[in-house]
């Protein structure tokens, strides 16, 4: 078997004083898509953000090897140099900012990173025109500001293509299929497949079975209350769908 | 809180002297000679303003009171062109009117090419040539009776920029009016007074830009008058870069007739302090106004900006967005007062100011002042003074951003937001190039 990309161990994590996650242990390794379900509040998110090294989400146990190194260790950008990219749920605003220029300022940082040149805005243009054909994101958006005004699923698209672009070793997406039509849904479930390799792997948290009809994931893990309380295969997904959370959560209820 | 006490009019010493000597010695017809008496005689009554009025609170100006008031009789003709490179927009092809010490250089200006229906020239020749529309609009908008300085400045009255464009005319160029103050021993003080005249459905585009050459203190006591027309489409940008032991005050007063449009931006870089009064007066339906502006300061300056929207009549839109950025143990003053008359029923004003403080010893003091007395109208104000936004900050980090990199990028699309808004490219380059370095600065200081 492969090395893990990623080895959670007892992850135990707060904000600001209040305990969410508790006990999580997970292990993820390149090649495999991993789903992760559950209710609202249960501390999806909260995963997403004390993996990408948020500011107020204090790891209070438990430890996390990314790639052979400590990730509690490395900030938030040298987590993403690294290769870890979170799309986030609800993706942020930067007015003022050009699309392309933001990216771009990322991407060569990312670069710079791994003793590799920058890129210039031209030859950067045509990487960014190639990603835009794999999602069929319309030009206008480059010259947006980051997400500023862009509808519920442009964001979510803008988040794909920056992953796209940014070429992650381990993408943690974040209900990125809410806020999509069905149309969007599957071109961006698409476009994720087609950034699959089997050296990059991809955590893909979301409250519906439809959007793994697309991503097919290796494994679909059910948090609740901060814990990981239910393992399997792609069939849970369907389980789940069909029996909501109740049953399990009648075993593992507090 | 130091307050300075109201002068008398002996206190005002040196300026009295100089305003009286100026208005019985200057030459100009006879409407002319009495506007600067009446300059006298409200500058007597005014004083400058102490901190015991409500508008001038923030902003002591004893450092003005306290300068020797040397004023040019005429422009400084050792100035060059090689001089002024720095302040040139970069591809520049509409014309430079350059005053120097607040008189017309015409050596260092290139006019524009003749225009039928545009007059683009100073204030002294249009004077000279008995141009009738400067009698019949010159200190009929900006009143001597506001405060001190605009009477100060009345007084004064001898050169700047005139303006004019016949009704339906569309100026092919915009216009950079580049006002340099030379402080030295022959000068330090410097009272342009500006006018511009657009008539129905006419449109220009007009830039006002002050620096400085050297660093010695010096005091810039600007009056810009400006008469929209109905249907008119006006661009007025004030860019204010003078170096940092400068006084500056200025004040913007335009009338907008029924159907006009009128943009205005206040960009704010430099002077120990500016102190900057936008009034707009809104007397027909129909108007659309934006206020747009900027200031980003650091050390010990201080940037004041008063500004009115006077909704006189109904049916009218004012929008106003006011950006700071402060840093060092900068001061920051907003007050945007939006006065709803009776009858102006349907009127849609919106007022934001927002302020980015660099250091926990820079403070602001932002304060929306609404006076509504219609029913049926749509009012709007917010003001926020803090940090960077933590959540877009960590957004930036997470795609690879270094923090510092990623403050350095929120704090420019925190300028640019407002920099965007000025239709003439040319202008967004400078400031742009400005602005960078002065952000840099103020970021690195901190
Ligand atoms: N800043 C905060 N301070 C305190 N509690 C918070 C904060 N942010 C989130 N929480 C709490 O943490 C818990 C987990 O939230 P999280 O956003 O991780 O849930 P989620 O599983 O992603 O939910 P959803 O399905 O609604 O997206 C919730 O109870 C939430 O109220
Ligand atoms: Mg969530």
């Amino acid at each position: 078997m492969n090395p893990p990309l990623i080895e959670i161990t007892n992850l135990s994590a707060g904000i600001n004083g209040k305990q969410i996650l508790k006990g999580i242990n997970l292990t993820v390794r390149p090649g495999e898509v991993h789903a992760i379900m559950g209710p609202n509040g249960s501390g999806k998110s909260t995963l997403g953000y004390v993996l990408a090294g948020r500011k107020g989400y204090d790891v209070t146990g438990g430890s996390v090897t990314y790639d052979g190194k400590d990730l509690i260790e490395l900030s938030p950008e040298d987590r993403a140099r690294e290769g870890l990219f979170l799309a986030f749920q609800y993706p942020v605003e930067i007015p003022g900012v050009n699309n392309t220029y933001f990216l771009r300022a990322a991407y060569n940082e990312q670069r710079k990173h791994r003793k590799q040149e920058e890129v210039d805005a031209v030859d950067f243009l045509a990487i960014v025109r190639q990603k835009m054909k794999l999602l069929e994101l319309p030009e206008a958006m480059l010259k947006r500001a980051v997400n500023e005004g862009f509808s519920g699923g442009e964001k979510k698209r803008n988040e794909i293509f920056q992953m796209a672009v940014l070429d992650p070793k381990l993408a943690i997406l974040d209900e990125t299929d809410s806020g999509l039509d069905i149309d969007a849904l599957r071109i961006v479930a698409e476009g994720v497949n087609k950034l699959k390799r089997p050296d990059n792997a991809t955590i893909v948290i979301t409250h519906y079975q439809r959007l793994l009809n697309y991503i097919v994931p290796d494994f679909v893990h059910v948090l609740f209350d901060g814990r990981l309380i239910k393992s399997g295969g792609k069939e849970l997904a369907l389980e789940l769908e069909e029996k909501g959370y109740d049953w399990l959560i009648g075993k593992n209820g507090k | 809180m130091t307050q300075t006490k109201i002068k008398s009019a002996a206190d005002l010493g040196a300026h009295l002297a100089a305003c009286e000597s100026f208005a019985a010695s200057a030459t100009g017809p006879e409407w002319l000679r009495t506007l600067r008496c009446n300059g006298v005689t409200h500058f007597t009554e005014l004083g400058f303003p102490t901190t015991k009025l409500e508008d001038w609170i923030y902003t002591p100006v004893t450092g003005i009171t306290k300068l020797a008031f040397r004023l040019a009789a005429t422009a400084d003709a050792t100035v060059t062109a090689e001089q002024l490179a720095p302040f040139a927009f970069p591809g520049w092809t509409g014309s430079r009117l350059v005053f120097v010490n607040g008189h017309f250089a015409p050596a260092l200006s290139s006019l524009p090419a003749p225009q039928q229906g545009v007059t683009i020239t100073n204030l002294a020749a249009a004077l000279a040539s008995g141009d009738k529309l400067v009698e019949a609009h010159l200190a009929h908008h900006a009143s001597v009776d506001g405060s001190g300085f605009s009477a100060l400045n009345t007084a004064f009255i001898a050169d700047g920029a005139f303006i004019a464009l016949a009704p339906n005319a569309v100026a092919a160029e915009p216009v950079h009016l580049l006002f340099v103050s030379v402080p030295g021993n022959a000068a330090n003080t410097a009272q342009p007074r500006n006018l511009i005249v657009a008539g129905a459905n006419s449109s220009a585009k007009i830039v006002e830009h002050y620096v400085s050459l050297g660093g010695a203190a010096h005091f810039t006591n600007a009056v810009t008058e400006i008469v929209v027309g109905e249907g008119a489409n006006i661009e007025h940008a004030k860019f204010q870069e003078e170096n940092l032991e400068a006084f500056h005050i200025a004040t913007v007063q335009a009338t907008l007739a029924r159907d006009s449009r009128f943009l205005s931006h206040s960009i704010s870089t430099g002077a120990r302090l500016a102190r900057h009064n936008i009034n707009l007066v809104m007397t027909g339906q129909g108007v659309d106004c934006v206020m747009n502006g900027l200031y980003a300061v650091g050390g010990k300056q201080l940037v004041d900006h008063h500004t009115i929207a006077d909704h006189a009549q109904p049916h009218c839109g004012s929008h106003e967005f006011y950006h700071g950025i402060l840093g060092g143990n900068s001061r920051g003053v907003f007050n945007g007062k939006i006065f709803v008359r009776k009858d102006a029923q349907k009127t849609d004003a919106k007022q934001t100011s927002r302020n980015l403080l660099l250091t926990d010893t820079a403070t602001v003091n932002s304060k929306p002042q609404l006076e509504i007395l219609a029913d049926d109208v749509k009012c709007t104000h917010g003001a926020t003074v803090g940090q960077l936004n933590d959540e877009a900050l960590f957004y930036c980090r997470t795609r690879g951003i270094a923090e510092v990199n990623a403050r350095r990028l929120l704090t420019h699309a925190f300028a640019s937001e407002i920099v965007n808004r000025i239709t003439v490219e040319p202008v967004r380059e400078h400031l742009e190039q400005v602005l960078w370095a002065r952000l840099e600065e103020l970021i690195e200081k901190k």
